[in-house]
């Protein structure tokens, strides 16, 4: 496997850019995990005020695409990067994108949060049915982050894999909450809400599963995206 | 510091070559202009080139990179005999063009320089007029029957090097007196002047500026139509720029061949990372 060091550039101030940025790549990443944490709380207990937060940390997270993204453009401008260091700016414009999205998503929780926890209307308690997807989605995106932290292939594609169970317990929440509708009919709306929820959750795997794959591309050159798992496989073979 | 101290034995260039193991990447291509094949090249007793095998496709541009000292310039000036000028310097191996080996006894190497035209770092158009410059070559190997003919050969040649239409006026006046663009889009028109197969730049733009540069790159690439083409350049965006494939050569030995998109995007060796990210050295 192929090692990749962002450090060792002649010119020492090339280092201190791409080092910089990678960082502020990491904090972003930090600052979305703890959004969808956020967001997934502030859903399970109907907590608004958490809710609140999560959608003033997406003013934060797109101030930091805006920056990174800033950072990346004078990187190519002003370094010509080629080879790995190429790979990682364009893996890093990639993944600020894919991280603004899931901080979207994870600020969709948090509205729908927000509107449950101010209703009059009495809820009944689907949202509680979404702690299990949510977990798995966080540790999913977690270990996202942490591959793209170490650069770390195995560990990348690890996560990847888990998209396809993540694929399939939306899949079984949302004939849950289709048969909550059926049983229910005067539910329906909350059993909508929660399907969204669920929705932006699987969404967020999709992400953390596009950052796996840009990490990929960054250590090993190779674009395994919209490739199945063995396709994936046999490429990095 | 105690000076006596037994100092670790450093490695020879040799051992060095040694460890860089077998050249990365596809040497041949399916059409070869010219090849290279075991070719070892010493100046005296000092090795400078280690059995590198190569092919320059036709209607394709070649570009070699690495530091200096690497053994590109000696190796583009294998390819049209430029070094049999040094006397320390002996070159071995094969290298043919068109499949018949330019070293042979056969081959003259004033035809074979005519063939293989080449191009230099600083422009040196003769201290003659525009068009003397580009007639002499011709007139030299007799290409023309007239003067009717060496005048369309003359006139030809600076359109093809993109200069005819700001000297058009001019073509008595001194070839020295151009600006250094000018100059090496002349040296590029003397060159084809001879109808070479093949042109060898060794760092043709080093001397010129951004505009003068863009204009002998876009030539470059307008060359390619009807010419094979070796390219020595520092400048890595250029050889990005202009070149189908690209060679990385690391003290006399061809480290990595490949396709030019390649070589800048996901380099297979160190050793070329090393180079085209700038962490050489």
């Amino acid at each position: 496997m192929k090692k990749f060091n962002p450090e060792g550039h002649t010119t020492h101030q090339f280092d201190i850019e791409l080092n910089d940025v990678k960082h502020k790549v990491m904090n972003m990443g930090g600052l979305v995990e703890s959004m969808v944490d956020n967001g997934l709380e502030a859903l399970i207990n109907l907590d608004a005020e958490l809710g609140n937060q999560v959608s003033e940390d997406d003013h934060r997270a797109n101030q930091f695409e805006l920056d990174i993204d800033e950072d990346c453009t004078r990187i190519l401008a002003r370094r010509q990067p080629a080879a790995s260091d190429l790979r990682l700016v364009l893996t890093i414009i990639k993944t600020i994108s894919d991280l603004e999205r899931i901080g979207d998503e994870a600020e969709k929780l948090g509205r729908i949060s927000i509107k449950l926890a101010r209703g009059q209307d009495e809820v009944p308690s689907y949202h509680k049915d979404l702690r299990h997807l949510g977990e798995h989605v966080k540790i999913m995106l977690r270990e996202a982050l942490d591959a793209f932290t170490r650069m770390d292939v195995e560990a990348a594609f690890r996560t990847a894999a888990k998209d396809e169970a993540i694929d399939q317990e939306y899949a079984n929440f949302s004939r849950l909450m289709i048969s909550h509708m059926m049983e229910n009919p005067r539910y329906v709306s909350h059993a909508l809400d929660m399907s969204w929820c669920a929705r932006s959750l699987e969404r967020i795997a999709d992400h953390a599963c596009n950052i796996c794959e840009y990490v990929i591309y960054l250590v090993e050159g190779k674009d395994i995206r919209h490739a199945n798992l063995d396709e994936m496989r046999k490429k990095l073979l | 510091m105690n000076l006596d101290q037994e100092q670790p034995q450093e490695q020879t260039i040799e051992e060095i070559v040694a460890s860089l193991g077998d050249t990365v990447g596809e040497a041949r291509v399916d059409n070869p202009k010219m090849t290279c094949t075991g070719v070892d090249v010493f100046y005296a007793d000092k090795q400078a080139i280690f059995g590198v095998d190569l092919d320059i496709g036709a209607n394709e541009v070649l570009s070699m990179i690495g530091p200096s000292g690497c053994g590109k310039s000696t190796l583009l000036r294998c390819l049209n005999r430029m070094n049999d000028t040094i006397p320390i310097c002996k070159v071995t191996g094969q290298l043919t063009l068109d499949g018949e080996d330019i070293y042979g006894k056969q081959t003259d190497p004033v035809l074979l320089r005519a063939r293989v035209g080449m191009v230099f770092q600083k422009p040196n158009p003769f201290p003659k007029s525009i068009y003397e410059n580009v007639a002499y070559g011709p007139r030299l190997h007799g290409l023309s029957r007239n003067k009717a003919d060496l005048d369309d050969i003359v006139v030809t040649s600076l359109r093809k090097a993109g200069i005819y239409n700001e000297v058009k006026d001019r073509l008595d006046q001194p070839g020295t007196g151009l600006s250094g663009g000018q100059q090496q889009r002349l040296c590029i028109a003397r060159t084809i002047a001879c109808s070479p197969e093949v042109i060898l730049m060794d760092e043709p733009c080093s001397a010129l500026d951004p505009i003068a540069t863009a204009k002998i790159e876009e030539l470059i690439d307008e060359l390619r139509e009807n010419y094979s083409i070796a390219i020595v350049t520092h400048s890595m965006q250029q050889a990005a720029r202009v070149s189908q494939r690209t060679a990385y050569f690391h003290l006399g030995k061809l480290v990595e061949v490949g396709d030019t998109d390649t070589i800048f995007t996901n380099p297979r060796h160190e050793l070329t990372e090393n180079y085209i990210t700038g962490r050489f050295g």
